[in-house]
């Protein structure tokens, strides 16, 4: 399948410039500035097929949000060479973005002053889209995400979640092959983020719409991404399937114990010292939790031990989640490969 | 096209949402105008003419200069500063259409909206009570929508450069007003250029400000005559084509400099 986004040794620094101390600092300042370049985007290669949905994570800081400006032809590049939908970004801008839907969860593109519809209808002048398919798409879109009362309400009175939606709707009225989605889901309700993946799901695989997605919360990408590109300061650490990144770092397993009688550290101890075991107190000295390798044995032999001398009252077995691996990568900064 | 008109009418009805801060505004330019009036009257005390205008002649000129404004004046360097700097040009980049394009159709359903809603009823005011004198000649008033046709193509232009600035400088507000001073003050808002003495009228004959309130007002009270009138219109017709190099130059240069603020 050919490649939608083809990025290679893609680089941005910025300039920030410093002011110089004082009255002659500041006449300094008027010839020579003094700066420090940060480096956003530190040379990354990637590419994504056509139909593809992909997370985009990293640290707050990391260089998503840059990316996806230099993706959608917003900011140029200080070096490296991009390709989305066979056209480079900032060279033929007009062109390209009609190609593209972008969402900026942290700003609206709608008019604020006016209804939603009127905003729907310039963009449909703007991206200049045949009725017929404006009908036939729109009315689908509308109905998904649920907007269709909001249609005759200015921007500035609607909701957050329901002013995403609208946005989500209005990045969508060209139907684009690709859809650049960043935080879409910040400061939203459980149910109107359930709404927003679905309706994510749902175009693209009804139109094969390819989606590059940053969050912070990884449940949007577990529910609708396979891939996750993972950027630290700057650098790819990580370029793959979620499922890899799961097994890889989620080696343990916790075994929670809630005992009906009272039980120390010493006594559990002893009764698995057969086994590799952590012990830790939970929430009172009736709950423990063991951790343990994901082995089979190990687990039923631990459980097998504990459960034949003392009673149980509950017994749960907990996966590592996501978001503490995730936590654990930031915090080391790497990715280790299995 | 399509998507320009499109533009101006949603301009015209964001305008419209916001209609009650113009009666406000009405009010404030018939006070000016009449504070106008009675420091002329004085100044003519008596005088058939000054500089070639009757008293008449002059009430008109600052009744129809104050009306032009509402049309070619538009706030759009204000607006273009405020998108840089809260980083909403980067919603106007993902969009398919030359930004400053768009930028000057939003200023023309401004212009559109005030000339509608402010201009011709504020004149009718006007006219009522000031001895205005409006012209019966339909080739003056031909000329005179040309004329501020032009006014507002040689302002809007040079607010999108003051716009633009704000790439370079960041935070452009005293530029902004030193300009609207400039303008009121050169362009023979306040005082028809002819009041100037010669070395400034000289001056200000290579500037292009002549051509956005001072050549309109004249042709409007037929203080120009003749050949006058086209010379004038062709002046602002030059204006109007000289000042798109260096809109169009300080874009590329700000296209290349564009940072986006946050997100
Ligand atoms: N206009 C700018 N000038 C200078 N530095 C900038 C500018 N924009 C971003 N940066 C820096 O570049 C780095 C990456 O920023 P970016 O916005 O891409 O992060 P992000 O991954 O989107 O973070 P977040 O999750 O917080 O949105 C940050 O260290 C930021 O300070
Ligand atoms: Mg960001």
């Amino acid at each position: 399948m050919e490649n939608i986004i083809d990025v290679q040794n893609l680089k941005k620094e910025f300039k920030s410039y410093s002011s110089r101390q004082g009255l002659k600092g500041a006449f300094r300042d008027l010839f020579t500035r003094n700066y420090t370049i940060k480096t956003a985007v530190d040379d990354i290669s990637f590419s994504i097929k056509r139909g593809e949905m992909v997370g985009y994570i990293g640290e707050n800081g990391a260089g998503k949000s840059t990316s996806i400006k230099m993706l959608t032809g917003i900011l140029t590049p200080t070096d490296g060479k991009i390709v989305v939908n066979g056209m480079n970004p900032h060279k033929e801008r007009e062109k390209f973005v009609k190609t593209i839907g972008v969402v900026f969860g942290q700003r609206s593109q709608l008019w604020w002053d006016i209804a939603v519809q009127e905003s729907f209808r310039l963009l449909k002048k703007i991206y200049n889209v045949p009725d017929q398919q404006y009908e036939e798409h729109m009315k689908d879109v509308i109905e998904t995400l649920d907007i269709g009362p909001l249609l005759d309400k200015p921007v500035r009175k609607l909701s957050l979640g329901q002013r995403m939606r609208c946005e989500l709707a209005a990045a969508l009225i060209h139907n684009p092959p690709l859809l650049f989605l960043d935080e879409p889901t910040i400061g939203l309700d459980v149910l109107v983020k359930l709404k927003i993946r679905e309706f994510l799901k749902r175009i693209n695989e009804k139109y094969g719409t390819t989606i590059l997605l940053t969050t912070h919360d990884l449940s949007d990408i577990e529910a609708l991404c396979e891939r996750v590109v993972m950027l630290d300061e700057g650098k790819i650490i990580y370029d793959g399937p979620l499922k890899e990144l799961r097994e890889n770092w989620a080696e343990g397993k916790q075994i929670q114990f809630q005992f009906s009688e009272k039980a120390t550290l010493e006594e559990l101890q002893n009764l698995t010292k057969d086994h590799l075991v952590v012990w830790e107190q939970g929430e009172s000295d009736l709950i423990w939790i063991a951790s343990v390798d994901s082995d089979e044995t190990v687990i039923s032999g631990v459980i097998g031990k504990v459960t034949a001398v003392k009673k149980i009252a509950d017994l749960k077995i907990l996966e590592i989640s996501t978001e503490e691996i995730i936590r654990n990568i930031y915090v080391e900064g790497a990715v280790r490969h299995g | 096209m399509g998507k320009y008109i499109e533009m101006i009418r949603i301009r015209f009805l964001m305008m419209l949402a916001y209609r009650t801060n113009y009666y406000s505004g009405i009010l404030i330019y018939s006070i000016n105008i009449g504070a106008y009036y009675f420091l002329w009257s004085a100044i003519y005390g008596g005088k058939e003419n000054i500089q070639g205008l009757s008293i008449t002649q002059m009430t008109t000129y600052i009744a129809v200069a104050w009306m032009a404004r509402a049309f070619y004046f538009n706030n759009i360097d204000r607006e273009i500063a405020m998108e840089i700097k809260e980083g909403k040009v980067a919603i106007e980049m993902v969009r398919p259409y030359p930004y400053l394009n768009m930028k000057m159709m939003q200023g023309l359903g401004e212009g559109i909206f005030r000339l509608l809603f402010f201009s011709v009823p504020g004149m009718v005011i006007v006219a009522l009570v000031f001895p205005v004198e409006l012209s019966a000649n339909a080739g003056t008033w031909i000329y005179f929508f040309i004329s501020i046709g032009f006014s507002f193509i040689i302002n809007t232009q040079i607010n999108l450069l003051a716009g633009i600035a704000t790439f370079f400088l960041f935070n452009n507000d005293g530029l902004i007003r030193a300009k609207r001073v400039v303008i009121d003050l050169f362009s023979g808002l306040i005082l028809p250029l002819s009041f100037y003495p010669m070395w400034a009228q000289n001056i200000m004959s290579y500037l292009p400000f002549q051509g956005i309130s001072y050549i309109p007002s004249m042709i409007f009270t037929e203080g120009f005559k003749g050949s006058q009138v086209f010379e004038a219109l062709i002046n602002q017709a030059v204006w109007s084509a000289i000042l798109i190099i260096p809109v169009y130059v300080l874009w590329i240069l700000a296209k290349r400099q564009l940072v986006v603020q946050g997100g």
